[in-house]
């Protein structure tokens, strides 16, 4: 069937809803038989960072799409930027968010990635972030494989679909 | 739609081999589509994801999607996907005789 499909998704950013796309498609691949590798870069450290994989959050600063209907307000009103500045108003969003996602009984980001070393993803950090953020292996949760240069996760994703996040 | 003939009885399947009723469905007829799909032993771990899964569709109407599985019946994923290698979604469907898992986690 898919016995020879790989998929391989390189994650950059950090918050909170650019982790969650390769976590989704990556389950969704692993159920379905297919080989999935993740190659965390720059910012998507955080989502493997041990220390911060908790906490991942989404800013409503100039956010277009994160409107007030998210919080049961009707049409398309937005948040206003100055709304979004003041303190308290990202942990509000993310707080906002992670209910929503509970509420549809997805896991955590921390619970999802064991899920998906579980189901035999293979997670890699970026060598040049690392060195840059002055991470180490330790810094990073269970089931990281190992810290690999861009030339190493070219070699091993050879003939693999990539999705750049 | 069509009609397939499996361990002896005939049953309506869809286009990708998933039963369209899962009142036709019989232990004899998991056993053959467990083979088709690489299994040639249901163990009793597998019953118990089978008869969960039977159970859940049941209650739902749905099959349920392999987070469900293995919060409710406590299988590990690890397990889980040593028991329904290369895909358990859509294999553990198949076989249980229930249409594809509909969630996404």
């Amino acid at each position: 069937m898919s016995d020879e499909r790989k998929i391989a998704f390189i994650c950059s950013k950090g918050t909170l809803d650019m982790a969650l796309p390769a976590l989704v498609m990556g389950w969704a691949a692993l159920g379905n038989g297919i080989d999935v590798t993740i190659f965390f870069t720059f910012w998507g450290l955080d989502i493997i960072n041990k220390h911060r994989v908790d906490h991942l959050e989404i800013a409503p600063v100039a956010n277009t799409s994160m409107k007030m209907s998210m919080m049961g307000i009707p049409g398309n009103l937005g948040i206003p930027n100055i709304v979004g500045i003041l303190p308290g108003m990202t942990a509000f969003a993310t707080k906002l968010m992670k209910d929503k996602m509970k509420a549809l009984e997805v896991p955590p980001v921390r619970e999802y990635l064991q899920m998906l070393v579980d189901a035999g993803a293979k997670l890699y950090a970026c060598k040049m972030s690392v060195d840059m953020m002055g991470l180490t292996k330790d810094d990073f949760v269970e089931g990281v494989i190992d810290i690999v240069t861009a030339g190493d996760f070219m070699d091993m994703t050879e003939g693999a679909q990539i999705v750049f996040i | 739609m069509v009609a397939k003939t499996i361990a002896g009885k005939t049953v309506e399947v869809n286009e990708e081999g998933f039963m369209i009723n899962p009142n036709e469905w019989t232990e004899e007829i998991a056993v053959e589509i467990a083979k088709e799909e690489g299994i040639p032993e249901l163990t009793a771990e597998h019953w118990k994801i089978i008869n969960f899964c039977r159970q859940s569709a049941g209650a739902s109407g749905k099959a349920p999607t392999l987070r469900q599985i293995t919060v409710g019946t406590g299988v590990s994923t690890k397990e889980l996907f040593a028991l329904f290698p290369k895909g358990p979604a859509k294999k553990v469907a198949r076989i249980a005789g229930l249409g594809k898992p509909e969630g996404c986690v």
